[in-house]
C-alpha cells in the first residue's frame, strides 16, 4: 500500500482526479492487438471468400466498430456515472425488449440462431445480450444501493439473486444463447457475491453447481444413446478425436492450431489453421490462432494484459468513492474475467465448446462497443477518485 | 457515503474475485503450457497431415540385366495426367484438351474433372511427348507428373521368363513377379500445402520424400544364347508347323539357366495384344483366359510325358542299385508281356540281342521294363523321390507346376512299366532337365534358377542369391556310366542328329504320344549336354505337335545340334580335338 500512496502523492500535484491511464493503455493495446489479429485470422478466408474477396473486410468493420466505441467510451467517461443510476431500471426493461424484438421480424439469424437484431441496410447489428450484460451490471448496482443493509437479510440475497433470473433465461430460452445467459448469471453473482458480507452461502451454491456439472457430464457420458445438442457437445469435449467430423470439429481444429504453435510459434501471419480449416477463426476461436502464430509466449502476453485489466479495475473498485461506483466496476471486471476465462477455456477444450468472444480481441461489433462503453464507465468511476486523503 | 468497515468488507470481496479469476487464468496458463509443450508434438503431426495432400512420385523399378549386364528390362519416362477439381478454373477447356490428347471420350474426362474429389487421375502410362504437350498448355487444376513405365528393349525376348508389369509398375507375371520386392523401390511423395478447400497455398511450397528406386536384379540368362536359341526355336516351329518349341539351356553344375524359349513368344511391350485373327466380341473373361495361355511359360507351367528321355532315369536308377550293369545282355523280341498286357518297342520287329549300352542307344522299350521289373515299385518309387521328381524344382518363376505320378500303393506292374519308359505320368520340362543335370554332373540335384544378384543404384550388391544343392543323388560311379552311354546315344545310336563336330556330346531322344492316344499328336524332344565326359552345359529341346516326321531323333535334335555348334564355342568350351 506504501507504493500506491506515493503514487498519489505524485499524482495529487498535477490535478485533484485520478485518470487511469494504465487502464487506457490496457484497453488500448488489446484493442490494437485485436485488430492485428482479426487481420491475420480472416484475410484469407476474407479474400477467398467470392461474396467478399476484400482481405480487409473484417478489419474494416472491427476498426469502425473500435472507433465507434472509442468515441462512446469517451463520452461515457466523462459522464458523471451517478447519471446512469436513474436508469437503471429502464435499461433493465430495455435489455428485455430487445431480447424480445428477436423474435420480430426485426430479428437476425445467423448460423441457425436468431440472436441479433438490425434494419436492412445500417450497417451494424446489435446483439441484445450484449445490452442485457450492461443493462445488469447497471440495475444490480443500482438495487444493492436502495436496498442498504438490507443486503445482509435473507430477503435482500434472494431479490438480488431472483432479479437477473428473467434475463437470463429470456437469453437462453429465446436467443437459444446458453453462453451469454452463463456470463449475465455469472456476473450478477459475482456482484452479490460483493455486495454481501457473508461467504457461506457463495460456497455452498459454488460447491453444488460444480457438483451438479459433474453428475449431468457422468449421466451424459452413461446414457446408451446421445440426444440433443449439447450432450453431443459434451462427449465431443471428453474425447474430441472421436468426433472429429462433428461437434468435436472445431475443438480438435483450435487444438491443432494451439499444440502447432509450440513454444515460439510459427510467426505472425503464418497460421495454417485460419485457412479456412478451424471455422470462426477471427471470432470466438481467434485465441488458437494466437497460440499458432505468436506461441506459448504470445499466449502468456495476453492473458498477463488481461489479469492487468483486472487488477486495475481492481484498484479502481477498492477505492471508488462509493458502493454504486464499485459495484459498475465489479460488474465489468467480473463480465471481462468470465468472457475471458471462459473463451480461453473453450478454445483449449478445458470446458465444452460453447460461443463466446474474447474481449477487445475476437471480431464482433456489438460486443467490442459495449465492452468500451463499460470501460468508460469504469473510467468515469475512476475519476470520481478523490485523491486528497 | 458507506460506512468504514462495510468498505474494508467490500475491498476484500472484490480481492478475493481477482484472485480467483487470475487463479482461474494461471490455471489456464498451465493447461496452455500442457497443450503447446507436451501435446506440440502430436498436434502438429495431425495438423500437417490435414494441411498436406500427397500426390506419389513413382520410384524407378529396377532394371533386370543378363549376366553380361545386357539390359532386358528397363525404365522409359512417361506421365500420369490428374485434375485437381478445385484449381481448375476453365472445366470446358481441360475436358476438350484432354480428351483430345488423350484419345478418351470427353464422357470420360468430364466424369473425373466434375467428381469433387482433391485429385483425380485421368490417365497414367502417357508417353512424354504427349505429357509435354499438355504441360504447354497450362491448363490450371491439370497435373502433369513424369513416371516410369516399364520398356522391355528386346521386345519378345524371354517375354515369359521376363515377365511384364502393370499399370502402377507392379509385376505380373514371370521375374517380374518374383523378385517384385528387389525391382519395386520406393514410392516418393510430393506433399503440397493447401487450405482447406484443397487450394494450393502457393509460399509454402512442396516437401518432396524422394523415391527410391529399385535395386537392379542380375540375371543368369546370356541374351545371346537366348536370341539364338529363340531363332532356332522359330525356325523348327515354323518348319515343322509345330504348335509350339520349347528350348532351356542350363549349367548343369549350379542351375543358372542361359536360356528358356518358348515359341511362340509375345511382346512385351504390348502384353494385352490379342493375336490377328482372335475372333472379335470376346468377354472379358474369355481375353483373359486367351492372355494367359499367351503368356503360359510351357517349361515351368506345363507338364507332360517325357517318354523316352526319362530312361536316363530308370538307367540311373538301375545301375545305382546294381540290378543292371552295361554289359548285361537282353533279348528284344518287339515287345514284352508284362502281367496280361503285351507292351511293344516301338521297333516291332525286335532289336534282337543287346547289352544294355545298346539297348540304351536304341531305346528298347522292353529292356527298360525289364529293368523296372527287376527294380520293382518299391525301388523305383524310392529313386523317384530320392531323384527329387517328387518334389517341385524350386526355380524362381511362379506356378511351377508339380509332378502328376501314380500313388505308390496304386503302382502296379503295368504302371511300373510304362513308367519305367515314360509314359503314365507327367512332369515339367524343367523337372526331367534338372533330374538329367543331377544325374551326370556327379550326383548334385541343382535348383534351376535365373536370379544371381540384386544391386543397388550405386551398384553395390544388396544380395546374392543362393539356392540349395543336394549332393549324392547317385554315385558318382552312375554318373560316370550315365555320360558315357549317353555320349554313345549321340555318337551312335538314336541322337546321331545331335553329334556336334569337333565335341563330345551325350544326349537322348524322347517320341512320346500326347494323351488321348490315338489323336495322332506328338512331343519330339531331345536332351543333350556337353561335354560329355565333364558337362558344362545341358540343354532340352521339345517341339510340340510337328507336322510330318515326329520322331525326337530327326525333329528335336537338330535343334540342339545346331545350337550347341555355336554355344560351345562362345561359352569358352573347348573342343576335345583341340
Amino acid at each position: 500500500m506504501a507504493g500506491q500512496r506515493s503514487r498519489r502523492r505524485r499524482k495529487k500535484e498535477q490535478s485533484e482526479y485520478f485518470f487511469d491511464y494504465s487502464l487506457l493503455f490496457i484497453v488500448l493495446f488489446l484493442l490494437g492487438f485485436g485488430l492485428v489479429m482479426v487481420y491475420s485470422a480472416s484475410s484469407y478466408e476474407a479474400f477467398s471468400d467470392p461474396n467478399i474477396r476484400d482481405a480487409a473486410y473484417y478489419l474494416k468493420r472491427q476498426l469502425a466498430a473500435d472507433i465507434v466505441g472509442l468515441a462512446a467510451m469517451i463520452v461515457v467517461a466523462n459522464i458523471p456515472y451517478h447519471f446512469w443510476e436513474r436508469f437503471a431500471t429502464l435499461g433493465y426493461v430495455m435489455s428485455m425488449i430487445l431480447i424480445l424484438l428477436v423474435l420480430t421480424p426485426l430479428g437476425i439469424e445467423r448460423n441457425g440462431a436468431k440472436r441479433w437484431i438490425g434494419v436492412e441496410g445500417f450497417p451494424f447489428n446489435l446483439q441484445p445480450a450484449e445490452v442485457a450484460k450492461l443493462g445488469m451490471i447497471l440495475f444490480l448496482a443500482a438495487l444493492v444501493c436502495k436496498i442498504g443493509k438490507r443486503v445482509r437479510t435473507m430477503k435482500g440475497f434472494l431479490v438480488m439473486v431472483i432479479v437477473p433470473l428473467p434475463i437470463v433465461l429470456l437469453v437462453w430460452q429465446l436467443t437459444n444463447n446458453l453462453s451469454s445467459a452463463i456470463i449475465i448469471m455469472g456476473i450478477s453473482l459475482l456482484m452479490v457475491f460483493v455486495a454481501s458480507p457473508d461467504y457461506k452461502k457463495f460456497v455452498i451454491m459454488g460447491a453444488a453447481a460444480v457438483a451438479m456439472a459433474a453428475i449431468l457430464v457422468l449421466i451424459i457420458v452413461n446414457a446408451d444413446s446421445v440426444e440433443g445438442f449439447r450432450s453431443e457437445r459434451i462427449l465431443a469435449w471428453l474425447d474430441p478425436e472421436s468426433y472429429a467430423q462433428g461437434k468435436g470439429f472445431q475443438t480438435l481444429q483450435a487444438l491443432y492450431a494451439i499444440g502447432s504453435g509450440g513454444v515460439w510459434g510459427k510467426g505472425l501471419g503464418q497460421s495454417m489453421q485460419k485457412l479456412n480449416f478451424l471455422p470462426e477463426a477471427q471470432n470466438d476461436m481467434i485465441f488458437s490462432i494466437i497460440c499458432e502464430e505468436l506461441g506459448l509466449f504470445g499466449a502468456i502476453a495476453i492473458i498477463l494484459m488481461f489479469v492487468l485489466l483486472l487488477w486495475r479495475m481492481m484498484i479502481i473498485a477498492n477505492n471508488a468513492s462509493d458502493l454504486f461506483g464499485a459495484l459498475l466496476v465489479v460488474g465489468v471486471m467480473g463480465h471481462i474475467a468470465i468472457q475471458a476465462i471462459l473463451n480461453i477455456a473453450v478454445v483449449t477444450s478445458t470446458i465444452p465448446n460453447t460461443g463466446i468472444s474474447l474481449p477487445f480481441i475476437s471480431y464482433g461489433g456489438s460486443s467490442v462497443m459495449f465492452l468500451l462503453i463499460e470501460i468508460g464507465l469504469v473510467l468515469s468511476v475512476a475519476k470520481r477518485i478523490q485523491l486528497k486523503a | 457515503m458507506l460506512a468504514n468497515n462495510n468498505k474494508i468488507a467490500h475491498r476484500k470481496k472484490i480481492m478475493v474475485v481477482f484472485f480467483l479469476c487470475a487463479g482461474v487464468l494461471v490455471g489456464l496458463f498451465g493447461r496452455l503450457v500442457y497443450l503447446m509443450v507436451w501435446r506440440a508434438e502430436h498436434y502438429s503431426e495431425l495438423a500437417t497431415d490435414l494441411h498436406e495432400r500427397e500426390r506419389s512420385i513413382k520410384a524407378a523399378r529396377g532394371k533386370i540385366m543378363d549376366r553380361n549386364g545386357a539390359v532386358l528390362a528397363d525404365n522409359m519416362t512417361v506421365c500420369t495426367i490428374s485434375v485437381i477439381h478445385n484449381q481448375i478454373e476453365d472445366p470446358e477447356q481441360v475436358i476438350q484438351v484432354l480428351s483430345k490428347e488423350l484419345g478418351v471420350t470427353e464422357e470420360f474426362v468430364r466424369q473425373r474433372v466434375e467428381k469433387y474429389s482433391s485429385m483425380e487421375r485421368i490417365r497414367s502410362n502417357v508417353d512424354k511427348g504427349t505429357g509435354d504437350r499438355i504441360r504447354e498448355y497450362d491448363l490450371a487444376g491439370v497435373k502433369v507428373d513424369e513416371d516410369y513405365k516399364r520398356y522391355y528393349p528386346y521386345g519378345d525376348l524371354a517375354s515369359k521368363v521376363l515377365g511384364f508389369t502393370g499399370g502402377d509398375n507392379q509385376g505380373i507375371i514371370g521375374l517380374e513377379v518374383i523378385y517384385e520386392e528387389y525391382l519395386t523401390g520406393k514410392a516418393g511423395t510430393i506433399l503440397t500445402v493447401t487450405d482447406a478447400r484443397g487450394i494450393e497455398v502457393d509460399e509454402a511450397g512442396e516437401r518432396r520424400i524422394e523415391p527410391v528406386a529399385g535395386n537392379d536384379l542380375y540375371i543368369s540368362i546370356d541374351r545371346n544364347i537366348q536370341s539364338y536359341a529363340t531363332q532356332l526355336a522359330v525356325q523348327a516351329c515354323a518348319a515343322k508347323e509345330a504348335d509350339s518349341v520349347s528350348i532351356i539351356v542350363m549349367d548343369p553344375n549350379n542351375g543358372e539357366i542361359y536360356a528358356m524359349v518358348n515359341v511362340p513368344e509375345f511382346d512385351l511391350n504390348d502384353p494385352y495384344a490379342l493375336p490377328e485373327g482372335t475372333e472379335e466380341n470376346l468377354s472379358t473373361e474369355e481375353q483373359q483366359n486367351l492372355l494367359n495361355g499367351i503368356w503360359r511359360n510351357g517349361c515351368i507351367n506345363d507338364t507332360y510325358e517325357p517318354g523316352s528321355t526319362f530312361k536316363i532315369i530308370t538307367a540311373a536308377a538301375g545301375l545305382e542299385e546294381r540290378v543292371v550293369t552295361p554289359e548285361d545282355t537282353f533279348s528284344c523280341p518287339g515287345f514284352i508281356v508284362v502281367d496280361d498286357r503285351k507292351i511293344r518297342c516301338h521297333k516291332t520287329a525286335g532289336h534282337g540281342s543287346e547289352t544294355f549300352v545298346q539297348a540304351t542307344m536304341n531305346s528298347c522299350n522292353p529292356v527298360f521294363i525289364t529293368v523296372g521289373m527287376r527294380l520293382g515299385v518299391d525301388n523305383y518309387y524310392k529313386y523317384f523321390e530320392q531323384f527329387g521328381l517328387k518334389q517341385k524344382t524350386g526355380i524362381d518363376l511362379p506356378g511351377e507346376a508339380g509332378t502328376i505320378m501314380h500313388n505308390k500303393d496304386d503302382m502296379g506292374n503295368v504302371e511300373l512299366a510304362t513308367v519305367s519308359f515314360g509314359q503314365s505320368f507327367q512332369i515339367t520340362p524343367i523337372q526331367l532337365l534338372t533330374t538329367a543335370a543331377s544325374i551326370v554332373n556327379g550326383g548334385n540335384r541343382v535348383t534351376p534358377h535365373f536370379g544371381i544378384q540384386a544391386v543397388d543404384e550405386n551398384g553395390e550388391v544388396v544380395e546374392d542369391f543362393s539356392y540349395p544343392v543336394q549332393s549324392g543323388i547317385v554315385s558318382d560311379e552312375t554318373s560316370e556310366t550315365m555320360r558315357g552311354m549317353l555320349e554313345l546315344v549321340v555318337s551312335e545310336g538314336g541322337g546321331r542328329n545331335g553329334q556336334v563336330a569337333g565335341f563330345r556330346v551325350g544326349g537322348k531322344t524322347a517320341t512320346s504320344q500326347t494323351l488321348p492316344r490315338n489323336s495322332g499328336r506328338y512331343i519330339a524332344s531331345f536332351l543333350a549336354f556337353a561335354p560329355a565326359d565333364d558337362p558344362q552345359v545341358i540343354a532340352i529341346a521339345i517341339v510340340n505337335n510337328p507336322q510330318g516326321t515326329y520322331y525326337g531323333g530327326q525333329v528335336a535334335a537338330p535343334i540342339l545340334r545346331q545350337l550347341f555348334e555355336n554355344i560351345l564355342p562362345y561359352l569358352g568350351i573347348m573342343s576335345y580335338n583341340q
